[in-house]
């Protein structure tokens, strides 16, 4: 188990390392910084000496190294836009759009099991039609428009949900307002949610679908029927165990990913998260709040990665660690 | 006494336009504590009579006709709930790779402790019990380890033997072994043929023992049904099959095995494929292959007739014997 954990936070490192390389990589190319920081009004040579003091006429593996050093220590850069650090601006952000992802990964693990389970054990039933029909649609249609779709219908014609921002929040700690104290809270994340889920979703419950069907054909289903086993029993505990290993990968994958749509769906909705800021950064050209959100993002992917291999193991007792670490 | 009878067993399977027949009428009996075989070719329907006895075909095959009356009660007429009940209770099943029969996320304790559940009020350490004299039976070592381990951590042959324990759990009166040792080791196939008869024998279990392997059913079993096309074609007690054969195909099968050839001689193989079920030829099933055939065995199918103590269905076989009674009613 300790061994595989360090190999494990080695690649992860491995990782962070090329991202932040792409990163720092594409800071050089979206203008010149002094640009944003002194404006137009200074001159030629005040710039030169600006440059050589914050460093910018070093060799590339010199700056790259800096940026490393200081981002060891926590420190991204400062954000042209905001005047301050760029990891700050960020970590702000953060706790809302966790929030929106954690709603949406909720709607998602809560509805892909049992109807991705029902529709396979139910192939025919008109019901399963209807889900299988839905899901290829939500598939279908890219999140803002669903978002918009959904403001369109629920805000605007009916007036039920807001269409924008958090609403009322209650603060937890450091940064971290919640919306799921207060019904208004509630209210305002469940649109969001349910936008960030329209892709997702369908996919897991298509997912699920395919794995169980495939797993209802195995051998030892068979051979648990033969055994005279309920059905439930063989749906939930035989059937459903097998077909959720390789759920489990594909959904750490797609965690991460979900972070990357929050982009889409904070904009359309104003949700003051760290997606609708970056589209913001990309529009200031804030170069080091956009390096800084890759650089987060990247983390987030990379964490969520790991401790979803680590899951994997626990759930699958072929592989060893499991045992090991039991 | 009986405890098995098939009559008229007809199974299909459903294809796009129509349906095509994988057993046609079949009948046959199984006493109490009587060891089976079931012998033929691959695809002559061996393994699908077992399924079917269970209840257990996967689609698109399904039982079209005839009935399966076990301890009295028609297999093809129960509830599922019914059906489940018997199912691991009354008649058990072995299946072929043990290496796919166990589920691998569950423990073993787990899935003979289920399997006990499902027919018993008992709770878990009583169930937990149970397994373990089990396990002993069928000879694992350090069972209560076992209990604990999942399946990836055991050999093929100690699975098999686990799926045997799982088979015995419940005392059923018959169990089916779909060619139990066909996927294990040349090695350990004897040690879990013995296993099986000594189990069958010391239980007073019924077995029906499906398999192309002529030397395990003339060890293991006392009658031998061959099947060939999805009929039965010749049965009888297993040392006359063996040593007698009546049908030409019965014949050819056991000139086939490599003991019946001098070494480094080629193999007398039985010329030419089994028909597949789209494309059965009229007549009997056997006669492309037969190097007897008449426009008779063309025409028309011969009915699995009793000649003494076997049955046989051939015309060849009819004839001689009707040849056979002229010359005796002469003398």
């Amino acid at each position: 188990m300790f061994a595989y954990l360090v190999k494990r936070v080695l690649q992860a490192i491995a990782v962070m390392l090329a991202i932040s390389l792409i990163g720092f990589a594409i800071q050089g190319n979206l203008g010149d910084p002094l640009r944003e920081l002194v404006g137009q009004s200074v001159s030629e040579e005040t710039r030169q000496q600006l440059r050589e003091q914050l460093g910018l006429n070093d060799p590339f593996l010199v700056q790259y190294t800096r940026f490393l050093g200081n981002a060891l220590q926590g420190d991204l850069g400062t954000s042209y836009f905001f005047k301050e650090p760029a990891l700050d601006v960020i970590l702000k952000k953060l706790p809302a759009t966790l929030e929106l992802v954690f709603g949406a990964t909720l709607l998602i693990v809560g509805l892909s099991v049992p109807l991705g389970v029902f529709t396979a054990i139910r192939p025919n039933a008109i019901l399963s039609r209807i889900i299988m029909a839905v899901s290829i649609v939500g598939i279908s249609i890219p999140v803002f428009l669903t978002a918009i779709l959904m403001i369109y219908l629920f805000s605007v014609e009916l007036g039920w949900a807001p269409s924008f921002g958090r609403g009322e929040t209650v603060h937890v700690i450091g940064y971290w307002d919640t919306n799921f104290l207060t019904a208004d809270g509630w209210a305002h994340i469940v649109m969001p949610s349910i936008a960030l889920s329209s892709i997702m979703l369908p996919m897991f419950i298509r997912l699920i679908r395919a794995e169980m069907l495939e797993v209802l054909q195995s051998e030892y289903v068979r051979f648990a029927k033969a055994k005279g086993i309920a059905p439930w029993r063989i749906y939930f505990v035989h059937a459903l165990k097998n077909t959720l290993l390789p759920v489990i990968t594909v959904g750490g994958v797609q965690i991460g990913t979900m972070v990357a749509y929050t982009i889409l769906t904070e904009t359309v909705f104003s949700w003051p998260g760290m997606g609708a800021m970056f589209l913001e950064a990309v529009n200031r050209v804030d170069t080091p709040l956009i390096v800084a959100y890759l650089i987060v993002v990247g983390f987030i992917f990379v964490v969520t990665n790991t401790i979803v291999d680590l899951i994997y193991g626990l759930a699958n007792p072929t592989v060893k660690l499991a045992r090991m670490g039991a | 006494m009986t405890l098995l009878s098939v009559r008229d067993l007809t199974v299909k399977f459903k294809t796009r336009e129509s349906s095509v027949t994988a057993l046609d009428g079949i009948s046959f009996d199984i006493a109490r504590g009587e060891r089976v075989g079931v012998v033929g070719e691959s695809g002559a329907g061996k393994s699908i009579t077992g399924f079917a006895l269970m209840n257990l075909l996967s689609r698109p095959g399904y039982i079209d006709g005839g009935q399966i009356l076990f301890e009295g009660q028609d297999v093809t007429k129960m509830t599922p709930k019914q059906v489940r009940a018997m199912r691991g209770n009354r008649m058990a099943m072995i299946f072929q790779d043990p290496m796919v029969t166990l589920n691998p996320v569950l423990t073993i304790g787990q899935q003979m402790i289920e399997t006990l559940r499902a027919h018993r009020k008992l709770s878990k350490e009583e169930a937990r019990q149970i397994a373990l004299v089990k396990l002993k039976e069928v000879y694992i070592p350090s069972p209560e380890a076992r209990l604990d381990q999942y399946p990836h951590e055991l050999s093929g042959g100690m699975r098999q033997r686990i799926v045997i324990a799982i088979a015995l759990l419940l005392d059923p009166q018959l169990i089916i072994a779909d060619e139990p040792t066909t996927a294990l080791d040349v090695t350990i196939q004897a040690d879990i043929m013995d296993l099986l008869l000594e189990m069958c024998r010391s239980n007073m279990v019924g077995l029906m023992l499906i398999t192309h392997d002529l030397g395990v059913v003339s060890q293991v079993t006392e009658r031998t049904m061959v099947m060939y096309a999805g009929r039965i074609i010749e049965s009888g007690r297993t040392r006359s099959i063996i040593n007698d054969p009546q049908h030409p195909y019965t014949q050819g099968l056991i000139n086939a095995l490599p003991q019946q050839t001098p070494p480094g001689s080629r193999l007398k193989q039985i010329p030419g494929t089994m028909p597949t079920l789209s494309a059965m030829p009229q007549g009997c099933p056997f006669h492309p292959r037969c190097a007897l055939a008449t426009d008779e065995c063309r025409a028309v199918m011969p009915p699995l007739t009793q000649y003494g103590e076997v049955q046989v269905a051939c015309h060849e076989v009819q004839r001689l014997h009707r040849e056979l009674a002229k010359m005796e009613a002469a003398q």
